[in-house]
C-alpha cells in the first residue's frame, strides 16, 4: 500500500491525528482543555482501531475500538472533569518546563523516534513502519508530558496518553492477540484509578496537587 | 590574462607604499585626502580587476621574491576574482566617505593602517600559496586591529581591541595548523601542490574544523562571533564598514578556497553539516542580538553575524550537494552564497556609513539619543532605507534575491537523501527563515527609532547632514543595492566560472532577467516584480486621485494633506518646555526589543527583566532593569581566562629556571622534534 | 492564443480580487454578527466605508514625514501584487511563472514593514508598540510559513504556486499527515498575519493588547482607506492561498476555454464562502489570547510545520 490508496491514507491520517493531539496536550495550559484534548485523542484512537479492524479484517480489533472509545473517549475524561470540579483545582496547568521548550523537545523526540524506528524495521510493510514511528513518538511525548507538568492530573493524563501510544502500536501490527491489549488496558485503568485516589490523598494532605510538594516528605531528606 | 594579475599585484604594492607614505602625509588635510582618495581609487581598481578576472581566464604569477624556501605565488581565478568585487566596492565607498570626512589633520595611527588593511585583504585573495595567504591574512588582521585600537582612551575600546587581537591570533594559528595538516609531510604549501593531494578521512575533517575555526573566527561564525559587536563600534565608521562588508568576506573566501578548491571535490556530503549548523546558529544569534542592542553600530555588527551565517549555510549546502553528487544544486547553493556575499558587502557598507553619518551629525551612536533624523538628514535617511530594505530581505532589493536563492537551495536539500541530514536541514530552513524575519524586525527597529519619530535629545534635533563626497558615498552603494536587486541574473552569469570551480556545474540557466531554482523549477523575476509593484502603486495613486473631490492637490501643495497635532489616542500634549514632546512617551530601544527579548531572548541569550518598585509611600520612580548575555562571551570571559591564568602561572615558573635547566628545555625540544620527524618520516 | 487567454484570465483575476476584498471582509463581519445573534451590517458596508474615506483629506501629525504619506501606497501595492499572483479560478494566468510562494511571503513582508514604519513615524507610544509586536510575531510566523512551504515544495517539486495548485489537483498525492500539519501551520500563520482572533482583534481600537490597529491610529482619510483596503486584500490573499493549495478542486486548468472558467469561478466563490464561514465560526467560538501567549501559538505552528516536513521525509524515504 502506498499514498493515494484509501486504506493507507486513512490509517496514516488517523495515526497522525493521534500524534497531533499529543502535541495539543503539551501545548494546552488549561486543565479542562487538556482533558478535552485527551478525550479527542482517545476517540481518534478508537477510530484508528476500527479502521484497522476493517482494513485487516480482524473483528477482535472492533472490541479494542469500542473499549478505547468508551474508556478513553468518554469515561476517563468525564471522571477527570469530575475530579477537577470536586477538588476545585486551579484551572491552569503549572509547567515545570515552559510550553515553548517542551514543544521543541517534543519535535526532537519525534525526530529521534523516527531515526530509531526506521533503520530497525528494514523490510517491514511501510504502513507498519510508519505506524510504529508514530506510536513511539506518542509514547515519548506522553513521558515528556509526565516529566514536564507539576500537576498530578496532567501527569496522569501523560501516562494515559503514553498508553494510547502503546495501543496505537498494537493495532498497527496485524495478528496481535486481543488479550495483550485487554490486559494493557486493564492495567492502565487500574493505574488511573490508583492515581486518582492518590491525587485525592495528596490534595487532602497537602492542599495542593503540585507533586513538587511531595519532595519534602521523601525519606532521604529526613 | 596575466596583465590583470600583474596590475593587481602592483596595486597591492602601491597600497603598501601609500601606507608608508601616509605617515608624513597625515600632517596636512591634503595629505589625508590623498591617502583616502588613493584607497578609494584602489578599491575601484580592485573591483575592476575582479570583473576582468571573471571575464578572462585563470592566470598565475610568481613574484621575484618570497619566503626563504621559495617564491611567493599569486593567482587570479574566478573564485578570487569574484571576491575582489565586494572587497573593492566596499573599500571604495568607505574611502570616499572618509575622504568627505577629512576636515583637519588625521592622526597617523588612523591613516597608516588604512591602505595596509586593503593591501592585506587583496593579498589574501590573490595568494596562490599558503605562506602568501597567511601573510595577507595577518596583515589584514593587524592593520584592522590598529584601527580598532585607535581610540584607546576608553576602557571599552581597549577591551574590544584586546579581544579582537586574541581572536585574530587564534584565527591565524588555526589557519597555520590547517595548512600544516593539509600539506602533510610535504613542505610545499603552494596551492597547486596542495590540490594534487586532497585530504581524506580524518584529515579532511581536521582541515575543515581548523579552517572553520580560523576563517570562521574572522568572519564571525558562532560561537567565534563575540569580537564583532565589540570591535565594530570601537573602530571609525568607514573602518567598521569595510570590516563588516569586506573583511568578513575575505575570511569566507579563505573558507571557500580551502573547502571547495584545496580539499578537492571528492569529500563526503556530511562535511557540509557543521557549516550548516554553525551558520544557522550564527544567523539566529546575530539577528536576535540585533534586536536587543541599543547602539547603532553594534546592532549592525550583529546583523553582519546573521548574514555571515546565511552565507555559511549556503557554503555548507553546496558542500553537501557536491558530496551527494548533485552539481546543479551545489551551483544553486554556492550561487546564493556568492551573491549574498556581494549584496551584503554593499548594503552593509551603506548602513555602516549611514550610521557613521548619523554619528557625525548627531554625535552619538546610542539609539535612545537619536530620533526624527529623517527631517534633518533626509538623504542619509532615504539612502539608509534602501540598505535597510535589502537587509530585511524585501523584494525587489538585493537581499531578497540572494535569500530567495538560499531558501530554494534549502528547500531542495531533502534530495541529499539521508534522513538525519534531511531532518537537520528542515530545522536549518526554519532557523534561516526565523533569522531573516528577525533581521527584518531589527532593521525596522534600527531605521524607525533612528530616523522616525521625535528627536530624543536636543542634539538629535539639531543634527546636520554632510554634503559632498560623504553623500555620494551613501548614494553609490544605495544605487548598487537597487541595481544588484534588479539584476541578480546578470551577476549569477558573471559568477558562472566561479560556480563551476566550486560546484562543478553552472547555476541553473534562467536568463538575464531572472534567477531560477532549477531547470523548470521556481523562478524569481525581480524586474517584473518591481514593475508589478510600481504598476500597483501607480494604480492606487490614480484611483485615489480620481475619487478625491476635485482631485488631490499636487504633492506638497496646500490642501494635499491637512496638518494637526498628533492624535496619539487623545493623549494630552507635552508642556511647553518639552518642544519635541515627552521623550519618555516614545518607544525606546529596549522597549522596542521587549517582545523578542521575552519571546526568544530569555532562552537563547539569558535575557532578564527585573522591575524594582519604590517602597510604598515613596515618590521615587520605579526601575526596570533589562539585559542579556551572549553565552559565547560569558564562556570566553569565564572559564577560558581562568585556564589562561593557570597556564600563565606555570609559564612564569619557567623564568626562575637556572641556565642549565633552560638549556635542558631547548635540548628537550630539539629531541622531541627529531623524534616527531622520525615517527612521521617512518610512516 | 494561450497568451491572450492568460492575459484575459489575469485581468479578470485582478478585478475579481480587487472587488472581492471588501466584500469578503463584509461577509465575514456579517456572518460573525449573525452567529452572535446580531443583525449585522450589510456585507457591502466596508466597500461604502472605503469609498467614503477616499473622499476625505487626511490629517497628518505636524511631525509626520513623507513615510506616513508613502507607506499606505506601498502597502496596498504590495498587497495587490501579492494577490495578483495567487491563482483563484483558473491556472495558467500570465503571471503564473511569477507566482512564487516565497515571493508572496516577501511581498507580505514588504507591506508589513511599510506599516510598521508608518506606525513609528510620528513617535507615539501606541504606534511603536504595535510595530514592535507586529515585527516580533512575524518573526515566528514567517518561518512557520516557510516550513509549510517546504512540505508543499517537496510534494510539488517547486515553490511556484501555480505548479503547486496543479500538482495538488492532478497528482494523486493522497491524504497525508504532512499536508494536514502544513495546513495547521498555514492557518495559524494566516490568523496571525491578518490580525484575527485569537491573535489580535480586528474590530477593536484602543485596547492594550492590540497589534495591527495600533500602527494605523494616526492614519485618516484616504490613507486610512488605503490601510483598511490593504488589510482586506491580505485577508483575501490568504484565503485564496489556502483554497488554491488545499482545496484545489474546481479550478480551471491552464489553457482551458472560458466556459470552464465559469465552473472555476463558481467553485472559487463557494470555497471562499466556506472559508469565510469557517473563519467567522472560529472567531465567534474562541476568545482572544493574551499577547504573550501568541509566541507559543506561532511557535507551535512552526513546530507542527517542521513535524510535517519530517514525516514527509519518512514517507518519501519509505516508498
Amino acid at each position: 500500500m502506498s499514498f493515494g490508496q484509501l486504506g493507507y491514507d486513512v490509517a496514516h491520517l488517523l495515526g497522525g491525528g493521534v500524534l497531533l493531539l499529543s502535541f495539543v496536550l503539551l501545548y494546552q495550559r488549561r486543565i479542562g482543555a487538556v482533558i478535552n484534548a485527551f478525550a479527542m485523542q482517545g476517540a481518534l484512537l478508537a477510530l484508528a482501531a476500527a479502521w484497522a479492524a476493517h482494513a485487516q479484517g480482524a473483528p477482535a480489533l472492533y472490541v479494542t475500538a469500542v473499549l478505547a472509545m468508551a474508556a478513553k473517549g468518554v469515561l476517563i475524561p468525564l471522571a477527570l472533569h469530575g475530579i477537577v470540579r470536586r477538588l476545585d483545582l486551579h484551572r491552569t496547568v503549572e509547567t515545570a518546563l515552559g510550553i515553548g521548550p517542551s514543544l521543541v523537545a517534543g519535535v526532537a523526540l519525534v525526530a529521534l523516534s523516527i531515526l530509531v524506528v526506521l533503520p530497525a524495521t528494514e523490510g517491514v510493510r511501510a504502513l507498519a513502519r510508519e505506524n510504529l514511528a508514530l506510536a513511539l513518538s506518542v509514547v515519548l511525548l506522553g513521558m515528556l508530558m509526565m516529566i514536564s507538568r507539576r500537576n498530578a492530573i496532567s501527569q496522569v493524563i501523560g501516562l494515559l496518553s503514553l498508553e494510547n501510544g502503546l495501543i496505537l502500536a498494537a493495532i498497527g501490527v496485524a495478528g496481535m492477540p486481543l488479550v495483550v491489549e485487554l490486559s494493557t488496558a486493564a492495567l492502565v485503568l487500574m493505574i488511573a484509578v490508583v492515581a486518582g485516589v492518590f491525587a485525592f490523598q495528596i490534595r487532602e494532605r497537602f492542599d495542593t496537587l503540585d507533586t513538587g510538594s511531595l519532595e519534602e516528605h521523601r525519606g532521604e531528606r529526613r | 590574462m596575466p596583465a590583470v594579475l600583474t596590475a593587481l599585484a602592483l596595486l597591492v604594492g602601491a597600497l603598501v607604499v601609500l601606507g608608508v607614505a601616509a605617515w608624513p602625509l597625515s600632517r596636512s588635510v591634503l595629505g589625508a585626502r590623498v591617502v583616502h582618495g588613493g584607497v578609494a581609487l584602489a578599491g575601484l581598481l580592485l573591483a575592476a580587476g575582479g570583473l576582468a578576472g571573471l571575464l578572462g581566464g585563470v592566470s598565475s604569477l610568481t613574484l621575484p621574491f618570497g619566503p626563504p624556501w621559495g617564491l611567493a605565488r599569486l593567482a587570479l581565478d574566478p573564485l578570487s576574482a569574484w571576491f575582489l568585487l565586494p572587497v573593492g566596492l566596499s573599500a571604495a565607498c568607505a574611502s570616499l566617505f572618509a575622504f568627505g570626512g577629512v576636515h583637519g589633520p588625521v592622526a597617523p595611527r588612523l591613516l597608516v593602517p588604512w591602505p595596509l588593511f586593503l593591501a592585506g585583504m587583496a593579498l589574501t585573495i590573490l595568494a596562490a600559496d599558503g605562506f602568501t595567504l597567511l601573510l595577507g591574512f595577518e596583515a589584514m588582521s593587524l592593520a584592522s586591529w590598529a584601527l580598532v585600537a585607535h581610540d584607546d582612551a576608553q576602557a571599552a575600546n581597549r577591551r574590544a581591541a584586546r579581544i579582537y587581537l586574541g581572536f585574530a591570533g587564534f584565527g591565524g594559528l588555526s589557519l597555520i595548523l590547517a595548512l600544516g595538516v593539509l600539506a602533510g609531510g610535504a613542505g610545499d604549501v603552494a596551492f597547486a601542490v596542495l590540490r594534487d593531494a586532497p585530504p581524506e578521512g580524518w584529515r579532511a575533517a581536521a582541515v575543515l574544523a581548523l579552517v572553520i575555526a580560523g576563517a570562521g573566527s574572522k568572519a564571525g561564525i558562532a560561537p567565534l562571533h563575540v569580537w564583532l559587536p565589540l570591535a565594530h563600534p570601537a573602530a571609525p565608521s568607514h573602518v567598521s564598514a569595510v570590516m563588516s562588508g569586506a573583511m568578513t568576506k575575505v575570511a569566507l573566501y579563505v573558507l571557500a578556497r580551502f573547502v571547495f578548491d584545496l580539499m578537492g571535490p571528492a569529500q563526503p556530503f556530511w562535511l557540509g553539516a557543521p557549516l550548516i549548523a554553525l551558520g544557522a546558529a550564527s544567523a539566529v544569534i546575530g539577528a536576535l542580538r540585533a534586536n536587543l542592542e541599543d547602539d547603532t553600530k553594534t546592532l549592525l555588527a550583529c546583523s553582519t553575524i546573521e548574514n555571515v551565517g546565511l552565507i555559511a549555510i549556503g557554503l555548507g549546502l553546496a558542500m553537501a550537494f557536491r558530496g551527494a553528487d548533485l552539481p546543479a544544486l551545489a551551483a544553486l547553493a554556492s550561487g546564493a552564497s556568492l551573491l549574498h556575499a556581494l549584496n551584503h558587502a554593499v548594503f552593509k557598507t551603506l548602513l555602516f556609513l549611514a550610521a557613521g553619518e548619523v554619528l557625525h551629525g548627531a554625535a552619538t551612536r546610542a539609539i535612545d539619543r537619536l530620533g526624527g533624523l529623517i527631517h534633518r538628514m533626509p538623504v542619509t535617511a532615504w539612502a539608509a532605507l534602501v540598505g535597510v530594505g535589502a537587509a530585511a530581505a524585501l523584494p525587489p532589493l538585493s537581499g531578497f534575491a540572494s535569500e530567495w536563492l538560499l531558501l530554494q537551495a534549502l528547500l531542495a536539500a531533502w534530495r541529499v537523501g539521508d534522513l538525519p541530514f534531511q531532518i537537520g536541514v528542515a530545522a536549518a530552513t526554519a532557523l534561516t527563515a526565523l533569522a531573516a524575519a528577525l533581521a527584518a524586525a531589527a532593521m525596522v527597529r534600527f531605521w524607525g527609532l533612528v530616523f522616525l519619530g521625535r528627536p530624543r535629545t536636543p542634539r538629535a534635533a539639531g543634527a546636520q547632514e554632510a554634503g559632498g563626497a560623504a553623500r555620494w558615498a551613501l548614494l553609490v552603494p544605495a544605487g548598487l543595492t537597487v541595481a544588484f536587486g534588479l539584476l541578480p541574473g546578470v551577476l549569477l552569469d558573471l559568477a558562472e566560472p566561479a560556480l563551476r570551480l566550486m560546484a562543478g556545474a553552472g547555476a541553473p540557466r534562467a536568463g538575464v532577467l531572472s534567477v531560477g531554482a532549477a531547470e523548470g523549477g521556481a523562478r524569481y523575476w525581480p524586474v517584473l516584480v518591481a514593475l508589478l509593484l510600481a504598476a500597483a502603486v501607480g494604480a492606487a495613486l490614480w484611483f485615489v486621485r480620481r475619487r478625491a473631490p476635485g482631485g488631490v492637490a499636487r504633492f506638497g501643495a496646500p490642501g494635499h494633506v491637512m496638518r494637526g497635532p498628533a492624535w496619539d489616542c487623545g493623549f494630552i500634549a507635552a508642556p511647553a518646555h518639552l518642544p519635541f514632546g515627552d521623550p519618555a512617551s516614545q518607544p525606546s530601544a529596549a522597549g522596542f526589543g521587549q517582545p523578542l527579548r521575552r519571546m526568544l531572548g530569555t532562552s537563547l541569550l539569558a535575557a532578564r527583566e527585573a522591575v524594582t518598585m519604590p517602597p510604598p509611600g515613596a515618590t521615587g520612580a520605579a526601575r526596570l532593569d533589562a539585559g542579556f548575555h551572549d553565552p559565547a562571551l560569558v564562556a570566553l570571559e569565564g572559564p577560558l581566562p581562568r585556564a589562561r591564568e593557570a597556564l600563565a602561572t606555570q609559564a612564569e615558573r619557567l623564568r626562575d629556571l637556572s641556565i642549565r635547566q633552560c638549556l635542558g628545555l631547548t635540548f628537550g625540544a630539539v629531541v622531541l622534534m627529531l623524534a616527531l620527524l622520525a615517527v612521521l618520516g617512518g610512516r | 492564443m494561450a497568451l491572450v487567454w492568460g492575459i484575459i484570465a489575469q485581468a479578470l483575476h485582478i478585478a475579481l480580487i480587487l472587488a472581492a476584498a471588501p466584500l469578503l471582509t463584509g461577509v465575514v463581519r456579517w456572518l460573525k454578527a449573525r452567529m452572535m445573534g446580531r443583525r449585522g451590517a450589510d456585507p457591502l458596508q466596508p466597500t461604502r466605508d472605503l469609498l467614503k474615506l477616499l473622499r476625505k483629506t487626511p490629517v497628518l501629525a505636524e511631525n509626520a514625514s513623507a513615510v506616513s504619506r508613502a507607506a499606505p501606497y506601498i502597502a496596498v501595492g504590495a498587497a495587490v501584487a501579492g494577490a495578483a499572483l495567487v491563482p483563484s479560478f483558473a491556472r495558467g494566468m500570465v503571471f503564473a511563472p511569477l507566482s512564487d510562494l516565497i515571493l508572496v511571503a516577501g511581498l507580505l513582508a514588504l507591506g508589513r514593514v511599510a506599516m510598521a514604519l508608518a506606525g513609528m513615524d510620528v513617535g507615539t507610544p501606541f504606534g511603536g508598540l504595535g510595530a514592535a509586536r507586529e515585527m516580533s510575531f512575524a518573526a515566528l510566523a514567517e518561518p512557520a510559513l516557510v516550513v509549510a512551504a517546504l512540505t508543499l515544495a517537496i510534494l510539488a517539486g517547486t515553490t511556484n504556486l501555480d505548479a503547486i495548485a496543479a500538482a495538488f489537483r492532478d497528482g494523486g498525492l493522497g491524504l497525508r499527515v504532512s499536508l494536514g500539519l502544513a495546513l495547521v501551520a498555514m492557518v495559524a500563520v494566516a490568523i496571525a498575519e491578518n490580525a484575527r482572533i485569537p491573535v489580535d482583534n480586528p474590530s477593536t481600537h484602543l485596547e492594550l493588547t492590540m497589534v495591527h490597529e495600533a500602527m494605523i491610529l494616526e492614519a485618516s482619510g484616504r490613507h486610512l482607506a488605503l490601510w483598511e483596503y490593504a488589510a482586506m486584500l491580505r485577508l483575501t490573499l490568504w484565503l485564496a492561498l489556502l483554497s488554491a493549495v488545499f482545496l484545489p478542486f474546481g479550478q480551471a486548468p491552464a489553457g482551458a476555454a472560458p466556459h470552464v472558467w465559469v465552473v472555476g469561478l463558481a467553485a472559487w466563490v463557494a470555497k471562499m464562502g466556506a472559508l469565510a464561514l469557517a473563519l467567522a465560526g472560529f472567531e465567534s467560538a474562541i476568545a482572544k489570547m493574551r499577547v504573550f501567549r501568541v509566541p507559543e501559538f506561532l511557535g507551535a505552528a512552526l513546530l507542527l510545520g517542521l513535524l510535517g516536513a519530517i514525516y514527509l521525509f519518512v514517507s518519501t524515504g519509505l516508498t
